[in-house]
């Protein structure tokens, strides 16, 4: 698998979620993404790009495009230097939230894409990376 | 800033969401709606035809916007959601509780003026 | 190798380093990277920048003008997205084709501007050599990715092996044949949620009469299906529903949760005709 053309957003604003959710819009389309199926992996990153900046106290994103003989991919790469999470798994329950929100927001982003990994503890920040193919490139 | 506008159509409320909605012009929204809503008002629709996609924040936005609506107004109705956005929504396990929902906004309208449906 | 030749490569590839920048900023201006990256010049930019930090590695490689240098993949792998997009977008190959020649001009224009006598024609020629290559590479691209579109097409044409039929004004069914698997279900969900925005559909038929065997997970889908076209404001009806089927379903513990469900296509439409006009769905 070969992996290029990485870029870099901040988090730190409502309105760079926006830029978020359009700039991975953009890498979906370059990877050949249906529309479903862009717009399963822009949900996913709007998720998560919130709990970035709501939970999180902001961050970054990186995108990256990844590519394999089946076809190509995203990758994206969601950091924080905030508290962490104690409890991954009860974190992505459904219904969990430390928050008002619905706690959705972690389970159903990991439901939507095809690879998905918490990396977190108490202190540490935390670094969420989740991985889409479209439809013809998933079987490896 | 920028503000979804809200339209008085007799006794209805209409929104339209833009394709590309930022969390505080949902927020706003919600409070303009719920600031107009008054008696005399038999629901509020919000057009969602052109919005790509709706995430848990969206959907819990909705969702407050109708249980306040159910208080003061009557019935929220979602109508025109792309197919795209709906297979997501039902594959991340997201729903619209508490809302009507129509293809059209002419179905959102006939379902308001004909008002014999229960909330 | 002659020495003048890897002088003027070695030349670009420093004048490529020095000049990464200024460069990127010129390419995310023209029509390749802008119709690309709408979203914002700075993602323009920094997908230019990719572009310019793979040209120098050819570059320090130093075969300018070979297309089939191992430096030349990362180059490949980056054109090849943005080529994607112009032609999902409707670019032909042509125009495609023509946007990456484009990408010479301010190449040529800095390098013959900048570049101290002594090394400025060697420079000059590696540079074209180089931006000749880039622009073999986009076109080998372009036309492979018509190849893609055309197979690509021919997949979808076979899926659709799932017609949604218009039964009623306002009426679609779908009929469902055979074993459901995953994806074969995600692409009937998507044929028949398509079918109620063009046919503007209230109400949506899942006819399972020619499915040999319902288990959990096409249960699940069933469920999934009926949700989404609720929450498009339409209602769905499962129909065909044979008593051994039915029975499956109690032994199996599964539970429809309030799908609407009838015994035959033919009870389905009369359920749906009755629904026409209240044209209601609760999300
Ligand atoms: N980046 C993060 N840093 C710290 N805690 C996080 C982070 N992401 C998620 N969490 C924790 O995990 C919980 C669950 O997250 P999830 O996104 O599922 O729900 P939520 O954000 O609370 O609500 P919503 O449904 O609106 O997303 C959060 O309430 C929060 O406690
Ligand atoms: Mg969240």
């Amino acid at each position: 698998m070969t992996t290029a053309a990485v870029m870099s957003l901040p988090i730190t604003s409502d309105l760079e979620i926006a830029g978020v959710r359009q700039a991975v819009r953009e890498a979906a389309v370059a990877a050949g993404f249906s529309l479903v199926e862009q717009t399963k992996v822009v949900t996913a990153a709007s998720e998560l790009a919130r709990n970035t900046l709501v939970h999180g106290g902001g961050g970054r994103l990186e995108i990256t495009m990844l590519e394999r003989p089946q076809g190509k991919g995203i990758r994206l790469r969601f950091r924080d230097e905030g508290p962490g999470i104690a409890d991954v798994e009860t974190a992505l329950s459904d219904g969990y939230t430390t928050g008002h929100g619905l706690g959705l927001g972690l389970g159903g982003a990991r439901r939507l894409v095809q690879e998905f990994a918490i990396d977190t503890g108490p202190g540490r920040g935390t670094t969420v990376t989740v991985t889409a193919w479209p439809r013809g490139a998933r079987r490896v | 800033m920028q503000r979804v506008s809200v339209h008085r159509l007799g006794e209805v409320l209409l929104a339209s969401l833009q394709q590309e909605l930022t969390d505080s012009l949902a927020v706003a929204l919600q409070q303009d709606l719920t600031g107009m809503a008054a008696a005399g008002t038999r629901g509020v629709i919000i057009d969602i035809s052109q919005v790509e996609i709706v995430d848990s924040f969206l959907a819990r936005v909705l969702a407050e916007i109708a249980a306040a609506t159910r208080i003061l107004a009557g019935r929220t109705v979602v109508c025109g959601m792309r197919p795209s956005v709906a297979i997501t929504m039902v594959e991340m396990g997201l729903g619209l509780p508490g809302l009507h929902t129509t293809r059209s906004l002419e179905d959102a309208l006939t379902l308001l003026e004909a008002g014999e449906v229960s909330p | 190798m002659t020495v003048a030749e890897s002088s003027g490569a070695a030349a670009v590839a420093e004048f490529l380093r020095a000049r990464r920048e200024q460069l990127a900023q010129q390419w995310a201006d023209l029509a390749l990277f802008r119709a690309v990256y709408t979203s914002g010049r700075d993602i323009a930019v920094n997908a230019a920048h990719g572009l310019v930090d793979a040209l120098t590695e050819v570059a320090r490689d130093g075969r300018m003008d070979d297309v089939t240098v191992p430096a030349l993949d990362q180059v490949r792998a980056l054109l090849a997205q943005v080529i994607a997009a112009r032609s999902q977008a409707g670019a032909g190959p042509l125009q495609v084709a023509g946007e990456v020649a484009e990408l010479k001009r301010p190449v040529i224009a800095m390098v013959g501007r900048e570049l101290a006598d002594v090394n400025r024609g060697a420079a000059l020629i590696a540079a074209t050599d180089l931006m000749g290559t880039v622009r073999l590479v986009g076109m080998e691209i372009s036309l492979s990715d018509e190849g893609a579109i055309v197979a690509r097409q021919r997949q979808q044409l076979s899926e659709i092996a799932t017609p949604v039929l218009k039964l009623w004004d306002r009426v679609v069914a779908v009929p469902l044949i055979g074993t459901l698997d995953s994806a074969r279900t995600q692409v009937v969900m998507e044929t028949l949620l398509e079918a109620i925005v063009d046919e503007r559909a209230t109400v949506a038929i899942l006819d399972i009469t020619g499915v040999p065997l319902v288990d959990t997970v096409v249960a699940q889908h069933l469920m999934k299906t009926a949700l989404a076209v609720r929450l498009m404001g339409a209602r769905c009806v499962v129909s065909g529903i044979r008593p051994q089927i039915a029975q499956t379903i109690v032994q199996l513990g599964i539970d429809l949760g309030d799908i609407t469900t009838r015994a035959t296509l033919a009870d389905a439409l009369e359920w749906a005709l009755a629904q026409v006009g209240t044209s209601v769905g609760r999300a």
